[in-house]
C-alpha cells in the first residue's frame, strides 16, 4: 500500500491503543465519579437514573438523613489528618538522623538494619497486627490515638529511611568536606549544606509517610477499634451497603495523594534541572 | 620555622601501608608539589593535612602548631578539590561568603573581601552566577577564590586541573603559578602530570607506595634522578641495563650485554655493580655525515637504525634500534628520517644518569 494510507492506518492503531489504555486505568475511577453522584442507580441503566449532591452533603454534614450509614465524615477526616501529621513529625525526627547515619556512616550491619525496616510491609498484614493487638493490649495501648499512631509509623518507616538514606548518600561527600574546610562545623554543615540540598528528597520521603499513614486500614482497624475511627475506617464500614457514601470517602481520600504527587513531581523536576555539577 | 611540618606520618588501610614512615618540612611560602602515579600516597598525605584521615602514627605541626587531633574546621587550611566542590544551591558570593559568615564578619567586610578574591583570580563581576552557569575553568577560579579569601595558614590543591581540558589545563597552571607568587602563600600542590609540576613548583616530593623518593627542585629531580623510579616518571627515559666496568670520578662507564659501552654521571657506584643507565630522548644527539667523521672515535658514539618515525606536529618521535634495544628519541622535523635509515648518534655523558638498580 503507498506510504500516506500506511501511516493513517499506523496512527489510527495507536490512537485505539491509548484510548485503550486511558479506559483501563480511568475507568475505575469513572465508576467511583458516577457512584458519588447517583442517587438512585439500578440495573438495567448504564448510568444512574437520578444524579445530584446529595451524599456529598451527608458526608460533608451540610445535611442530616436518616439513611443508614449516612454520617458527618469531617470528624474522621480530621482525626486522620491530624494522626498522619503526628506520624510525619515523628517519622521523620526518626528517619532523617538514621538515613543520614545509614548514607554516610559505615555502620555494622548497615544492610541488616535497612532490611529490618521492610519487613512490616514484607509480611501479611493480619497476622503482625493480631499478635501487635494482643502486645498493645497488654500495654494499654489499644483502642486509642497514641496506639494508632504508632501502628502507622511502624508502616510508613521503611519509606522513611530507605528514600531519606538514598537521598542523603546521592549528596557528594566533597561538598561536605568543602565546608568543613573553610571553618564549619559538621553540624553547621548538615544544617547548611546538606540539609538544603537534600529538601526535595526529604519533602518526597515526609509525603509519602503521610500518605501512607492517611491510607492505613488493617493496622488501624485491629488496633484503633472501637474507638479510633479514621477515614478509611469510615469508608470500610459504609462500602458493603452504601456505595454513594463509600464512593464519596474514596474520592476524598484520593484527593491527598494526587495533589501531594503533583507537587513531588514538580519540585523534584526542578532539583534536576538545578542539578549538583 | 617551616610552615608545615610531618614527622614520620604513617597510615594503613588493612594491610597496605597507604603512607609508609613520611617525613617532610614545608618552608614558608613555597609551593611543594606532591607527585607521583595512582596509588602512591600523595592524596592520603593531603588528606591527612586537611584533617579528612587520621594517621596512624606520626605528628603533623603547622607552624608552631599540633594540628594532629584538632578537626578539620579549626585548622586554618584553604582546600581546593578535583572536582570543585561548589555549593549548587548558593551564587559565586555566597559561596564565597560562606565562611566568613561563619566568622561572623560584618557585611561590609564581607562584601569587601570576597570582590577582592574574585579579582585576584580574574572572575570579578560573576558574583551573582551560580556553579552550573559557570565554565569548569571559572568554576575552578572560584574554588581557588574561595581557598583563599580566608587566608588561611597553607593551601592545599588536590590535583586541581585534572578535570580540565589539555589547552585549559596548560593556561591555568601558569595562573596558579602567578596567583601563588602575588598571594606568597605556603601551598602543597598534589598532580600526577610531571610537566605542571615542573612548571609550578619551588620543590618536587616524587612518591612511590607511601614513600617519598626524592624531593628537590625540578631542575634536580629531572637532571639528577635518585633512581630508576624518578627517572622514568619524568619525562620519556630509556634505560639501558648493564655494568660498570670502570669509574672515573663522577663518571662511569658502562657495558651492556650486546657491547654497548656507555658512559654516564653516577654517584654512589662501585664497579661490577648492575646498573641502569638513564637516557633522555634530548641527550641523543643525531649526528650529520660531516659531524661523522669528527666524531667518529669519541666515547657515546654508536651506530642506530630507525625503527619507527612518527611525526608529533612539533617534532617526529622516533624508536631507534641499538644493537638490540630499542629507545625513543626526538628529532627536527626538518632532517626526516625514514624507517631504515642508518646514522649515528651521540649520548651526552653529563645527561646520563647512571643508577643502581
Amino acid at each position: 500500500m503507498n506510504v500516506p494510507a500506511k501511516r493513517i492506518l499506523v496512527v489510527t492503531a495507536e490512537i485505539v491503543l491509548l484510548v485503550l489504555v486511558l479506559l483501563l486505568i480511568i475507568g475505575p475511577m469513572m465508576s467511583l465519579f458516577i457512584w458519588s453522584v447517583a442517587h438512585r442507580w439500578y440495573w438495567p441503566n448504564t448510568l444512574p437514573q437520578e444524579v445530584g449532591f446529595e451524599y456529598w452533603k451527608q458526608a460533608l454534614g451540610m445535611r442530616t438523613s436518616l439513611a443508614i450509614g449516612a454520617i458527618s465524615i469531617i470528624p474522621a477526616f480530621l482525626l486522620s489528618l491530624t494522626i498522619a501529621v503526628v506520624v510525619v513529625i515523628i517519622s521523620m525526627l526518626i528517619a532523617i538522623p538514621a538515613g543520614y547515619a545509614l548514607a554516610k556512616y559505615r555502620i555494622p550491619f548497615g544492610a541488616v538494619i535497612m532490611f529490618l525496616f521492610l519487613m512490616p510491609n514484607a509480611f501479611p498484614q493480619q497476622p503482625i497486627f493480631v499478635n501487635l493487638l494482643r502486645v498493645f493490649t497488654r500495654w494499654g495501648l489499644s483502642g486509642t490515638v497514641q496506639g494508632v499512631v504508632l501502628v502507622h509509623i511502624l508502616v510508613g518507616m521503611v519509606f522513611g529511611v530507605w528514600i531519606t538514606s538514598a537521598t542523603f548518600r546521592s549528596i557528594p561527600n566533597y561538598l561536605e568536606e568543602a565546608a568543613r574546610s573553610v571553618g564549619a562545623t559538621r553540624l553547621y554543615t548538615f544544617f547548611h549544606i546538606t540539609l538544603p540540598l537534600a529538601a526535595p528528597g526529604l519533602l518526597a520521603s515526609s509525603v509519602f509517610v503521610f500518605i501512607t499513614s492517611l491510607d492505613e486500614f488493617t493496622g488501624t482497624f485491629f488496633i484503633g477499634l472501637p474507638f479510633v475511627s479514621t477515614l478509611p475506617m469510615t469508608l470500610y464500614s459504609s462500602s458493603g451497603y452504601n456505595m454513594q457514601f463509600a464512593s464519596v470517602i474514596a474520592i476524598i481520600l484520593l484527593i491527598p495523594s494526587i495533589l501531594f504527587m503533583t507537587l513531588i513531581q514538580r519540585v523534584l523536576r526542578a532539583e534536576y534541572v538545578g542539578g549538583m555539577g | 620555622m617551616p610552615a608545615l611540618r610531618l614527622e614520620r606520618i604513617v597510615k594503613r588501610y588493612g594491610k597496605v601501608k597507604a603512607v609508609d614512615d613520611l617525613s617532610l618540612k614545608v618552608q614558608e611560602g613555597e609551593l611543594l608539589t606532591l607527585l607521583g602515579p595512582s596509588g602512591c600516597g600523595k592524596t592520603t598525605v593531603l588528606r591527612c593535612v586537611s584533617g579528612f584521615v587520621r594517621p596512624d602514627d606520626g605528628q603533623i605541626y603547622l607552624g608552631d602548631r599540633k594540628i594532629t587531633e584538632i578537626p578539620t574546621e579549626k585548622r586554618r587550611i584553604g582546600l581546593v578539590f578535583q572536582n570543585y566542590a561548589l555549593w549548587p544551591h548558593m551564587t559565586v558570593f555566597d559561596n564565597l561568603a560562606f565562611g566568613l559568615q561563619i566568622k561572623r564578619l560584618t557585611k561590609d567586610v564581607i562584601k569587601q573581601k570576597v570582590e577582592g578574591s574574585l579579582a585576584l583570580v580574574q572572575l570579578g563581576g560573576l558574583e551573582d552566577r551560580f556553579p552550573r552557569q559557570l565554565s569548569g575553568g571559572q568554576q575552578q577560579r572560584v574554588a581557588l577564590a574561595r581557598a583563599l579569601v580566608l587566608e588561611p595558614d597553607i593551601l592545599l590543591l588536590d590535583e586541581p586541573l585534572s578535570n580540565l581540558d589539555a589547552l585549559l589545563r596548560e593556561q591555568m597552571r601558569f595562573e596558579i603559578a602567578q596567583i601563588h607568587k602575588h598571594a606568597g602563600i605556603t601551598t602543597i600542590y598534589v598532580t600526577h602530570d610531571q610537566t605542571e609540576a615542573m612548571v609550578i613548583s619551588d620543590r618536587i616530593a616524587v612518591m612511590e607506595k607511601g614513600r617519598i623518593m626524592q624531593l628537590g627542585s625540578p631542575l634536580e629531580i629531572y637532571s639528577k634522578p635518585a633512581n630508576k623510579f624518578v627517572a622514568g616518571f619524568m619525562g620519556t627515559t630509556n634505560f639501558l641495563h648493564g655494568k660498570v666496568v670502570k669509574i672515573d670520578k663522577e663518571y662511569a662507564v658502562v657495558t651492556t650485554e650486546d657491547g654497548l659501552a656507555i658512559t654516564g654521571r653516577g654517584h654512589d657506584i662501585e664497579k661490577g655493580a648492575e646498573v641502569d643507565v638513564a637516557i633522555r630522548p634530548e641527550s641523543i644527539k643525531f649526528l650529520s655525515p660531516a659531524e661523522a667523521t669528527d666524531y667518529a672515535n669519541e666515547p657515546n658514539v654508536f651506530e642506530v637504525e630507525v625503527a619507527r618515525a612518527s611525526y608529533v606536529g612539533e617534532l617526529i618521535d622516533y624508536q631507534l634500534r641499538i644493537k638490540n634495544h630499542l629507545i625513543r628519541a626526538k628529532g627536527e622535523v626538518r632532517v626526516a628520517r625514514g624507517v631504515g635509515v642508518r646514522f649515528l648518534i651521540k649520548l651526552d655523558a653529563d645527561q646520563l644518569a647512571v643508577l643502581r638498580r
